[in-house]
């Protein structure tokens, strides 16, 4: 991070602050203090750089990310995919249909209406992924600006906007997805808005926490004692603070929006055919399991290894933003 | 006590009164009604569309038939299905049963699973046991419900089938040949059953072990360990009651889960359940029973949560209840 923000003013050294140049390496060289006496200070590294530095240094969470990138460029380079196989996501080959793997041209088998599996899944997954981000970005502006708003306002905009809250934390996520998925019947974005609107009120209630906690602080009162407008406080003092929160939030929140989209669309709910999404591909196939075994485990299998992947990623950004868990 | 859990249930009114109006306002704020679709069908006459939009009092506008609505609620109404005019209160009790059986048993099933799972990672902090709990749990938690439950199936149903090994059924509650005792349901109940409590397991074994392993390091621990007391003792007597503490509010908070989980386990089960329920009312456009299923949910909901904070209050003596 170029300027300090708030989060920097105080905060414990570290062993990556005293630390000799060769620090990027992941490795605190030996002596590395004594250069520090030395005088040789470099810039201190901002909380995202010392983050990053421990995240790359959780094995599991950096395999994870390679991982998940695999899927990410395999789901982009879909055209070339699609040129490769020879079949368009859309082709019916009604005469070919439910052909199992390596047969008749098909890598990885074919549907009940002969569309090629695995050109589907790299354009499924472009819908899955696009609809999960989409959800996970609309949760969060509509979440975390409520969550900021009530927890800097406090009174009876708090108290309106967490009685809601309540509200919708008191019927499970899924039945009211089903309600509005179905009635609504919203396209692949709508869908995603419809994910946000449903899974708001838990990021806005621990937002609200942080922020009620972060409201008396001095640096806060500080700025409102010179003259800082509220906007200014809320966008320039409290957002920066409760960012890594909502980083994190964020990737442990997008496994869980994949599995929602896919639940949906698994119950033919979500994303309609021939449309194709992880889901939909899923419980399309649900109608084969007897004859065409591979068809259920194909697409269930990318939807868990990126939902895993992600959740993976998520708890290795959480314990990099948690300095109490240290180097 | 009796006071306590009067009052926390007083507090559940004005949520249950949020959650119906919202999800009436949601179910009558889109364009179209059930009798809409009648009036695409050549056959009908308008008129009779009209007759029908009136006798459903689907005419009036939907804040004075939500009054009307929560008016007949008051009176242990639920009113009936717009559909075919069959009770909804009646439609809910008959699959409700199943409902909970399938999502209580789960809960049963994943409980006494993972509480020894956990408290036994705990103790054996750090061993080769500690680590493939952990990673198991992770496993699973990212897991897709309805994609396991698939593979159950299709591992126990039909390939143990084929090696002529004896295989479970692959969905419904009783087989239509048999004699619907209580084997038979039994038998039905097994792989939903499973599947539902595999996704729990792992969540909530991390949770024990992580709960255990924060007690372990209390002083009273220490000092019933240093008195000589053997480690049953202080495991069984000192540090179970309090590790227990938080699972009892993340098993009540857990439940809604369940209960969401089973609506999709009761779908690839073809199990006659309030999920099925749910998504029979919301493709008819039948919004009367729209509004008894997800009523029905918010209750079992507040309910749990409910449930969790009366066994706190008895488990914790520190909670006042003034």
């Amino acid at each position: 991070m170029a300027r300090a923000t708030s989060t920097d003013v105080i905060r414990p050294v570290e062993p990556d602050d005293l630390a000799a140049p060769d620090a990027a390496s992941g490795r605190l060289a030996p002596g590395g203090l004594l250069t520090a006496e030395r005088g040789e200070l470099r810039a201190t590294p901002g909380f995202y750089r010392r983050s990053w530095r421990r995240f790359r240094r959780n094995q599991v969470a950096m395999a994870a990310l390679v991982i998940f990138g695999l899927v990410a460029l395999f789901v982009l380079v879909a055209p070339l995919i699609s040129r490769w196989t020879g079949f368009g996501p859309y082709d019916n080959h009604l005469a070919n249909k439910l052909a199992p793997p390596l047969t008749k041209g098909y890598m990885l088998g074919s549907d009940g209406n002969g569309r090629d599996i695995l050109t589907r899944l790299a354009y499924g997954g472009r819908v899955s992924l696009m609809i999960a981000f989409l959800a996970t970005i609309s949760t969060l502006v509509l979440g975390g600006s409520i969550g900021l708003i009530s927890g800097f306002f406090g009174g009876w905009v708090d108290t309106v906007l967490m009685r809601l809250v309540d509200v919708l934390l008191s019927i499970p996520g899924l039945p009211l997805l089903i309600l509005i998925a179905t009635l609504y019947n919203p396209g692949p974005a709508g869908l995603a808005l419809v994910l946000a609107a449903v899974g708001w009120p838990g990021i806005a209630r621990i937002i609200r926490g942080e922020v009620l906690s972060l409201r008396g602080r001095e640096y806060i009162e500080a700025a409102r004692v010179s003259g800082a407008a509220p906007a200014r406080i809320v966008v320039r003092h409290l957002l920066p603070n409760v960012a890594p929160l909502i980083v994190v939030f964020a990737s442990l929140a997008i496994p869980g929006l994949i599995l929602a989209e896919a639940s949906l669309s698994f119950l033919g709910i979500g994303v309609q055919v021939p449309t194709p999404s992880w889901g939909n591909m899923l419980g399309e196939a649900q109608r084969y399991f007897r004859t065409n075994t591979s068809n259920v485990i194909i697409p269930g299998a990318i939807i868990y290894v990126t939902s895993l992947t992600l959740y993976l990623i998520g708890s290795g950004l959480r314990d990099a933003f948690d300095p109490r868990l240290g180097d | 006590m009796t006071a306590y859990i009067i009052r926390r249930s007083l507090l559940m009114i004005p949520l249950l009164l949020g959650v119906t109006f919202l999800s009436f306002a949601i179910i009558n704020l889109i364009p179209g009604s059930p009798v809409m679709r009648l009036r695409d069908n050549p056959k009908i006459k308008p008129e009779m569309a009209q007759m029908l939009e009136k006798e459903l009092g689907l005419d009036k506008p939907w804040p004075i038939r939500y009054v009307g609505w929560l008016g007949d609620l008051l009176h242990g109404n639920l009113g009936s299905s717009m559909y075919n005019g069959v009770s909804v209160a009646d439609r809910i009790l008959a699959v409700l049963p199943n409902t909970l059986l399938l999502s209580l048993s789960a809960l049963t099933l994943a409980l006494v699973c993972a509480v020894p799972l956990g408290i036994y990672a705990a103790v054996r902090h750090r061993s080769w046991f500690d680590h493939v709990a952990t990673v198991g749990a992770v496993a699973m938690y990212a897991m897709p419900t309805f994609w396991l439950a698939m593979l159950l199936v299709i591992l126990f149903s039909l390939r143990f089938k084929e090696w002529g090994l004896p295989s479970l059924p692959v969905g419904g509650m009783t087989d239509p040949r048999g004699d619907g005792g209580l084997a038979d349901r039994f038998v039905h109940l097994i792989l939903p059953c499973v599947s539902l409590a595999l996704i729990q397991i792992g969540s909530w074994s991390a949770y024990i072990r992580s709960s255990m392993l924060e007690t372990l390091q209390q002083d009273y621990v220490r000092t019933a360990r240093a008195k000589g007391l053997g480690q049953k003792t202080v495991l069984y007597v000192h540090t179970l009651r309090n590790a227990f503490l938080p699972l009892v509010t993340l098993v009540g908070l857990s439940l809604p889960d369940l209960f969401a989980g089973a609506v999709i386990i009761e779908s690839i089960f073809a199990w006659n359940g309030i999920g099925r329920l749910t998504i029979e009312a919301v493709n008819r456009r039948d919004y009367t029973l729209i509004m008894g299923t997800t009523l029905m949910f918010a209750v079992l909901t507040l309910v749990a949560n409910l449930i969790a904070d009366v066994m706190y209050a008895i488990l914790d003596p520190r909670i006042r209840l003034e």
